[in-house]
């Protein structure tokens, strides 16, 4: 029965998901506004919507409100980044990380990796709001949402003691406390790589400004001592201004690369964590209907079986479905980190080649000078 | 020149007597090439300076010494009357007379002073006025004697030149040459070198080898002995002897060329006059042949040893103001301790002493002839390398202090060894810069300032607290002090300072004293207000050459400019340093995660990633370190540099200041006389007219002074931007290369990391 229902599913999305680009970022005051271009599956035209941040958090809502699939819980949603806030403050640059660089570009592309999670997820690339998404031209998330059972803040408070319950299965067991190991480390690497990278981006800076000052030694005029001199100054401008290129490149290298890599890593760890959560709660419910339906008094107990019955029912799809998300989202993870880590290490080695070049060149013309 | 001719009464009717003398002794050499007679001629002045010298010598070299604002004008006076002489001889030799009267009055008012100062000596007054008079006169007639000598020389080179050899020549067109320059440029002193250096050579024909014997047996002991009882104050100068005694002791014996022989042998003939007299005292009239001779050659031979000592340790660069500074010296000497000696040898042995001296003068010549012939290619070489090494902490608490390891490396005569090390602390440094700043910045030289006193790094280092920062502190000063002193020791004439030699080389070196109170930081503060006052100065001084005016604006906006780079350097290292810092951390954190990932690629490859990173780290931290030495520090210096050219340019306004103040003075003297003619009283007139004499001298004096520090401080500035550029490209250089091997080895660490990345699956 639930395969039929993919098999209908299937065509409810009438895009290529690997097509669907975020390919531009407009800043209407304090609103951005993000242009999102997918292909048609049939012909060759494509779509162009405009959607907010808000129309992204509709089709979150709507993706774990979804009321027909069975073991939703057990999905782990792809996470969507943090709300983008032009002029953002520190604290809030600090959550959106590697997001919050740049001109919104490794946001964008954070949005564009959100959408296409979610149109390559079996389950989740089924439900018609994606569609809607992608498609219409009407902005679909304008007005404001009511906030589900899938409230963050809500877990926050709850999570406490539950992620010290102890699971029945083993598999899960080790699963949660796996996560909250490495979450706790990728959150970290991802924070100090995010300093590595500001670093550089402040040394490039730095190079400029030390290249721009060594012009003002410029001077003009006949004596061959100054024009000696301000050769020399122009020469290191142009020195440090290869630096400042290549420290550049280096940054942009790190943010598109391992950083965004590790940022999503670490968001997908925490979405992982948020469905293990949810799963626990789940198992805590079910522990409880089974002690109702116990100790229950023979009027209420066949009506207490019931709810045990749904609960242990409704428990299994989850488990079902969380495992093969856990399995699937393991083997994504790695994926996804070596392609960054390998384009990472070939970008770096690109750029590291050029500035060898380009510091040779500069070499052999002092060379030349002296 | 002109005012002295129209009014030179000499204030002294013994100098008159000798200045007709003088000129008349002059004419006759001039007519005769055969200066034999006239030498005896001319000596027949000479004992009454000995007789009189015999009684005051010491406490008139003290005086001069301990007075400072005399001892530089007697040396200008000196330097200047010879090229007067020089300039005036070609034409008329009468005035010869009257130079040496203008070279007379300041003497005569250092004498003056001198009685001033010890009134209570009156009986000895009158003669002791008479000494410096008499030196002075002596000095003149020297100083004639040896521009006759030099006509001399150059005749006899023509007359040479059939049979001589390249050499000879060149040490003729040389001379020529060198001595055509001064009417023209202020700088005089450089014939009166090459010249003394020349007369005494034409006598050099007597037995060399014996005479380097007598030279350091006698005048070894002499020279030393002699400065000795002096003054404190005096001590570079009696350094000097002893540095000019150590080579002349030991370079005649091997260094002396085969041209010193050669021309020696080729002059024989023509010093036959010479070395007759030479001879004389041991036949009939010690005193007087004797006399003469020791004193041309004593009064030549500090010179000449100057002339030694620039030429040949100057790495080939024979520039004017060489001598010039050591015409201070050579002044000194030959109004003291010579004359002390020539006092004993006189009376001793005449002859050995003549000989040994024009032996020890021949030596000189010639090698300064060799370096004439190198200048050029010599110019941009360093034959000498010093480096700084090993700070060690001395002592405990607030008593310790940090020595180092000061290495020479060298290949020049003037040191004894290539290479040797001593040990210096820190207040050593500072002692060396003040020393030579006080010595040569009058002058208008840039001396190279060394790192300022840092009281936290310093406090630091004591309280033993021993982190980064203090290492780095270390370092930056280790190698600022290095650069300081490779700076001066590449100054050509910095190098040539008897102190810096002590520093270089000399095992224990006094406790500097003076710079325990005064810091680094404190003296340029000191430099500073110093340049404000001057700055101030600068509305008054109408400035008559665009160039100086021009460079002065270069100078501050230079400076803002490096102080500005210096800010945005420092900036760069800072954020180097961070990126350092951040990635250490990042490789800490992606090892954790490496130890915490279950796939066992993936966990390898993190690894892997981790120690990348700590490689990295690495390259981070060299880069700051390239970026602080190659850039931070280069900038700091000449920041430090460039406040030292201020500071020439301050004394130059001095100078200038001095020259107008003369002026003013003088014309209000004048002003004097005038009035007293009016009132008719001649018993003061002639006081005031003395004085107008007097101040005349002065002005001249001073305006050359003047012109002196101007062209030196306009080379020094020259030399300094040219020693920028060269200074900027070598670092550059250096740095390029740096950065393009850590560059080579980012990419190595890349290609090894990027099979780890794929074998992750």
């Amino acid at each position: 029965m639930m395969q039929e229902e993919v098999n209908e599913a299937t065509s409810v999305l009438s895009v290529y998901g690997h097509t669907i680009k975020v390919t531009e970022v407009l800043q209407d005051g304090d609103t951005l506004t993000f242009i999102i271009v997918s292909q048609k599956l049939s012909g060759t035209g494509e779509y162009h919507v405009d959607r907010t941040y808000e129309d992204f958090e509709w089709l979150q809502q709507h993706l774990y409100a979804q009321e027909d699939v069975p073991g939703l819980q057990g999905v782990i949603f792809p996470p969507l980044p943090v709300r983008p806030q032009v002029n953002a403050s520190a604290k809030v640059m600090k959550q959106l990380g590697f997001l919050g660089l740049g001109e919104w570009q490794p946001y964008c592309k954070a949005l564009e990796t959100f959408l296409r999670q979610v149109a390559a997820h079996s389950i989740l690339k089924k439900n018609k709001t994606l569609e809607v998404f992608l498609t219409s031209t009407d902005p679909p998330g304008r007005q404001k949402l009511r906030r589900n059972i899938f409230n963050r803040l809500s877990q926050a408070v709850e999570g406490l003691w539950k992620e010290g319950h102890k699971d029945v299965d083993e598999f899960f067991h080790t699963e949660r406390d796996h996560n909250l190991v490495l979450t706790g480390h990728t959150r970290t690497a991802a924070e100090k790589f995010l300093d590595v990278v500001l670093t550089e981006q402040k040394i490039a800076v730095a190079c400029g400004h030390f290249a721009a000052a060594l012009h003002i030694c410029v001077e003009n005029g006949e004596d061959p001592e100054k024009k000696a001199f301000s050769r020399v100054c122009v020469k290191l401008s142009e020195v440090f201004d290869s630096i400042k290129k290549n420290m550049t490149s280096i940054a942009v290298n790190d943010m598109n690369t391992l950083g965004l890599g590790l940022d999503l890593d670490s968001r997908y760890l925490e979405a992982e964590k948020e469905m293990l959560f949810r799963r626990t709660c789940k198992l805590v419910e079910l522990e409880n209907a089974r002690k109702n339906a116990e100790r229950a008094k023979p009027v209420k107990k066949n009506a207490m079986e019931e709810v045990k019955k749904a609960a242990e029912g409704e428990f299994e799809q989850i488990c079902k479905v969380a495992k093969q998300e856990i399995v699937q989202l393991n083997q994504e993870r790695v994926e996804m980190l070596q392609k960054n880590l390998i384009q990472w290490c070939e970008q770096q080695l690109q750029t590291a080649k050029e500035g060898a070049d380009a510091y040779n060149q500069h070499l052999q013309a002092f060379i030349a000078m002296a | 020149m002109a005012t002295s001719s129209e009014r030179s009464p000499p204030p002294f009717p013994d100098s008159e007597d000798q200045d007709a003398l003088d000129s008349e002794e002059v004419r006759a050499r001039d007519s005769d090439e055969d200066d034999g007679e006239e030498l005896f001629l001319s000596a027949t002045n000479t004992p009454m300076a000995k007789k009189e010298n015999t009684s005051a010598p010491a406490s008139h070299s003290v005086d001069l010494m301990s007075d400072p604002l005399i001892e530089p004008l007697s040396n200008q006076t000196e330097n200047k009357s010879p090229s007067e002489l020089f300039e005036d001889l070609t034409n008329d030799i009468n005035i010869t007379a009257e130079g040496a009267s203008t070279a007379e009055n300041p003497f005569g008012e250092a004498s003056d002073d001198f009685v001033d100062i010890l009134g209570s000596k009156a009986p000895a007054q009158r003669e002791e006025v008479d000494v410096t008079v008499e030196a002075t006169a002596d000095k003149g007639e020297v100083s004639g004697g040896a521009t006759e000598l030099f006509g001399d020389g150059k005749t006899r080179s023509a007359v040479q030149e059939p049979t001589s050899t390249a050499p000879v020549m060149d040490l003729s067109d040389n001379l020529s040459t060198s001595a055509l320059l001064p009417p023209g440029s202020a700088n005089i002193p450089d014939p009166l070198v090459d010249l003394l250096g020349d007369s005494p050579a034409a006598s050099d024909a007597q037995k060399p080898s014996g005479a380097v014997t007598d030279l350091f047996d006698d005048e070894g002991s002499d020279i030393f002995t002699g400065p000795l009882p002096s003054k404190s104050g005096k001590q570079p100068q009696k350094s000097l002897f002893g540095e000019a005694n150590e080579d002349l002791f030991g370079e005649p014996l091997g260094a002396v060329s085969k041209k010193a022989t050669s021309k020696e042998q080729k002059e024989k003939p023509v010093t036959a006059g010479a070395a007759a007299a030479g001879g004389l005292p041991s036949g009939g009239n010690p005193a007087e042949p004797g006399d003469i001779f020791s004193e041309e050659a004593v009064s030549a031979l500090p010179n000449a040893r100057n002339t030694r000592a620039v030429n040949s340790r100057t790495n080939g660069v024979h520039s004017e103001e060489d001598s010039d500074i050591f015409g201070e010296a050579t002044v000194e000497l030959s109004l003291d301790s010579p004359r002390n000696e020539r006092r004993k040898e006189a009376t001793t042995k005449p002859a050995s002493a003549s000989t040994s001296v024009s032996a020890s003068l021949a030596k000189p010549q010639s090698a300064a002839l060799e370096e004439l012939e190198e200048e050029e290619e010599l110019e941009d070489k360093v034959d000498i390398f010093v480096s700084v090494k090993d700070p060690e902490k001395i002592g405990d608490g607030m008593n310790a202090y940090m020595a180092y390891k000061v290495s020479t490396q060298t290949t020049l005569p003037m040191f004894r060894n290539k290479t040797f090390t001593v040990r210096r602390r820190f207040s050593d440094f500072l002692g060396l810069y003040e020393k030579l700043s006080e010595k040569h910045g009058p002058n208008g030289l840039i001396v190279p300032p060394p790192p300022e006193k840092s009281l936290l790094g310093m406090t630091k280092m004591k309280v033993g607290k021993e982190d980064s920062s203090s290492a780095d502190f270390l370092e930056r000063r280790r190698g600022a002090l290095e650069r300081y002193l490779q700076r001066v020791v590449n100054h050509p004439m910095l190098l040539q300072d008897p102190d810096v030699r002590e520093f270089l080389e000399k095992e224990e070196l006094p406790r500097a004293v003076s710079t325990q109170a005064l810091s680094g930081a404190g003296f340029l503060k000191m430099l500073n207000k110093a340049t404000d006052a001057v700055s101030k100065m600068t509305i008054k001084m109408n400035e008559s050459d665009v160039w100086f005016e021009e460079k002065l604006q270069e100078v501050e906006s230079a400076d803002q400019q490096f102080r500005k780079l210096h800010a945005l350097v420092e900036l760069l290292v800072i954020h180097r340093k961070e990126l350092s810092l951040s990635t250490a951390s990042f490789a800490k954190s992606a090892a954790m995660l490496g130890s915490a990932e279950d796939n066992t690629a993936l966990s390898r490859a993190l690894s892997q990633l981790a120690e990348v990173e700590d490689k990295i780290e690495q390259l981070h931290q060299d880069q700051a370190a390239n970026d602080t030495f190659s850039f931070a520090e280069l900038i700091a210096d000449f920041i430090r540099l460039l406040g030292a050219v201020r500071g020439t340019f301050d004394q130059r306004m001095k100078a200038w200041q001095r020259w107008q103040d003369a002026q003013t003075i003088l014309q209000k003297k004048r002003e004097m006389e005038a009035k007293l003619l009016w009132a008719n009283k001649p018993d003061k007139l002639q006081l005031a007219k003395d004085e107008i004499t007097e101040w005349e001298a002065k002005v001249t004096q001073y305006e050359r002074d003047f012109e002196r520090v101007s062209a030196t401080v306009r080379k020094e500035v020259v030399r300094f931007e040219k020693e920028k550029t060269k200074n900027f490209k070598r670092q550059i250089i250096g740095y390029l290369e740096s950065l393009l091997q850590s560059q080579q080895q980012l990419i190595k660490y890349w290609e090894a990391f990027l099979p780890e990345a794929k074998a992750i699956a």
